[in-house]
């Protein structure tokens, strides 16, 4: 019988014939936290008897969600991080370094890790066939200190996309879209994988946005075959030698299969308070917004850069709406600077942040005022997620994020490309 | 540890109760002092909920509670408030891992019909829900013996340091 993509490294990883449902012990290849998850973290590791880390050059401290601080407290919390890294060895990513999750991506996954990381969030590095999961605190401490975790082998949803995106559409309409029909419990304690020949044509940054969001539908984990789109870009990174070829064998069992015929999607929005609240963005189309928010490690890529910048270039933000951009890393920073996008999206009146999470989960950089609409790239729209439960979240792609700018209604983006 | 039988009132509520109902993001700040940030705990879900709780007392909501962040903060507040078991129709992954982490009862059950306030009896040896307000009785899903044991010892942290490794 075969396996699934996360049998198949469960079971490397574990030295046993791992299938789902098995309870396994695996080594951890990778382990990070993030400066609101870090100071618990490194708390419980030092309450722990073993107080050294399994392998620093493997460990990793990101200084991201409050990047840089707003506050005493939170500097303090930044000390307490670096304090760390300097006693233990570890790597420490500090402010303006950028979100975790893309720092990850272009420096420290390889196919087929297992990685955990003190953030839901984690799941990211799936889009190149890592088993990557977000843990709590205690569980990442454990495995910061022993190199090892146990997890209960998830069985596989199988998501068939077939077909080609329409103009317009892509990568963020998709999973939006695979929320709203699942549900967001539609997979928890479930692994996510995904295949077709829309995914096999996917490039890496739509992979990751596909993965980051599988969390949202109670993912343990969204993977991606590491494949010839994998190997191009870790090549394109230097880490050609970091490659190598993952799949699920043919003979895989599914607990289930679930079909998408990319042609048929369209630009989709997800409405307050939930993931799984979703419409089309066509049919939001009297929603004002005072906001709009692009970028996180949802949609802060280099490319969501481009993309709204060739929609904004030569034109003006709606008068009233506030458009926040933030580039998700120093890498994409620095490249959007050199391209053009930059200077682009701030003569249209857009507002950059510094690398990091900016005002994804309401603690600085864009909190919402009391019945202020946000339209955002990010991938949660939870009551009170941007600081104030009296403000309403929606989520979109980039590419809708950007035409509502111009527009100052939600707005489908096919209408102004 | 033993818990023996828990007893309180119950706390009712809904469905997808996400980990920003339970301790917002932008009590961040807070994470480092955390009998501050466990005044804020289930604010945005019942503001007044802090203020009534009492030590044993249960949370008992519906479906996917404690979705959303890895934050241990959330289950650690709730814990804080002075809530000895958190009975939902289920439970978001991440959450339920960090509440058996910190050493607290998650326990997957009909919620239905137990009514806000109602007076409760918790055996978890025996695995049973009295609700003596109703005198109704109702029973839960056997929590899975790895995370009993990690349960029974008080949290992951106590755990790994009571056996110094983690074997299951």
């Amino acid at each position: 019988m075969g396996k699934t993509i996360s049998e198949k490294i469960l079971s490397v990883k574990s030295g046993s014939d791992a299938r789902a449902g098995d309870i396994v012990i695996s080594p951890v290849d990778l382990v990070f936290v993030q400066d609101t998850t870090g100071p618990l973290t490194i708390r419980q590791f030092k309450s722990g008897n073993k107080q050294t880390l399994a392998s620093p050059q493997r460990t990793a401290l990101f200084i991201d969600h409050a990047s840089p601080s707003p506050n005493r407290s939170l500097s303090n919390d930044h000390i307490f991080m670096r304090e760390f890294a300097a006693a233990t060895g570890c790597l420490l990513f500090d402010a303006g370094s950028g979100v975790c999750h893309q720092v990850v991506a272009e420096q420290l996954v390889r196919p087929g890790d297992v990685i955990v990381g003190a953030d839901s969030h984690t799941v990211t590095a799936g889009a190149l066939g890592a088993f990557a999961t977000g843990m709590g605190s205690s569980d990442v401490a454990v495995a910061m200190s022993l190199g090892k975790t146990w997890f209960r082998v998830p069985e596989t949803i199988g998501i068939e996309v077939s077909g080609k995106f329409s103009r317009g559409v892509g990568a963020k309409d998709l999973v939006l879209h695979l929320i709203g029909m699942i549900g967001a419990d539609g997979a928890t304690y479930k692994a996510l994988e995904f295949m077709g020949s829309a995914v096999d044509a996917m490039p890496v940054w739509q992979r990751l946005t596909v993965s980051n969001m599988a969390i949202e539908a109670g993912a343990k984990v969204g993977l991606f075959s590491s494949d010839h789109v994998t190997k191009k870009y870790l090549e394109g990174q230097g880490r050609g030698r970091e490659y190598k070829p993952i799949a699920a064998d043919g003979d895989a069992v599914y607990e289930r299969m679930i079909k998408v015929a990319a042609d048929k999607l369209e630009p989709t929005v997800a409405m307050p308070h939930a993931v799984e609240n979703t419409a089309t963005a066509r049919s939001l189309i009297n929603i004002r917004v005072d906001q709009v928010f692009i970028g996180t490690c949802t949609n802060g890529r280099l490319e969501d850069m481009a993309e709204t910048a060739a929609m904004l270039k030569k034109k003006k933000v709606h008068a009233g709406v506030r458009l926040i951009l933030c580039p998700a890393s120093k890498k994409i920073y620095t490249e959007s600077i050199s391209a053009g996008y930059i200077q682009a999206i701030v003569e249209a009146g857009g507002i950059i942040l510094p690398p990091g999470c900016a005002g994804c989960l309401g603690l600085h950089q864009g909190a919402l005022g009391d019945k202020e609409v946000c339209l955002s790239t990010a991938n949660r729209n939870f009551k009170g997620r941007m600081g104030n439960p009296e403000g309403d979240i929606y989520l979109a792609s980039t590419a809708t994020a950007a035409a509502s700018a111009l527009t100052g209604r939600i707005t489908d983006p096919r209408e102004v490309l | 540890m033993e818990h023996g039988t828990l007893r309180g009132k119950a706390f009712k509520f809904g469905d997808g109760i996400s980990t920003d109902l339970i301790i917002a993001g932008k009590y961040a700040h807070l994470r480092s002092n955390l009998p501050e940030l466990a005044k804020h705990a289930m604010e945005d879900a019942n503001p007044e909920f802090v203020k009534l709780v009492k030590p044993g007392d249960f949370i008992v909501a519906g479906s996917n509670f404690g979705l959303g962040s890895s934050r241990e903060h959330a289950p650690l507040v709730i814990k804080m408030a002075g809530v000895s078991a958190i009975l939902a129709k289920s439970f978001a992954r991440i959450f339920f891992r960090n509440a058996i982490n910190q050493g607290v009862p998650a326990l997957i059950c009909q919620t239905d019909g137990i009514a806000e306030g109602d007076n409760l009896e918790i055996n978890l040896e025996e695995g049973i829900i009295r609700n003596v307000t109703k005198n109704e009785s109702y029973s839960f899903t056997k929590i899975p013996p790895t995370m009993l044991s990690i349960l029974n010892e008080g949290g992951l942290i106590h755990y790994v340091n009571r056996h110094g490794d983690l074997k299951l």
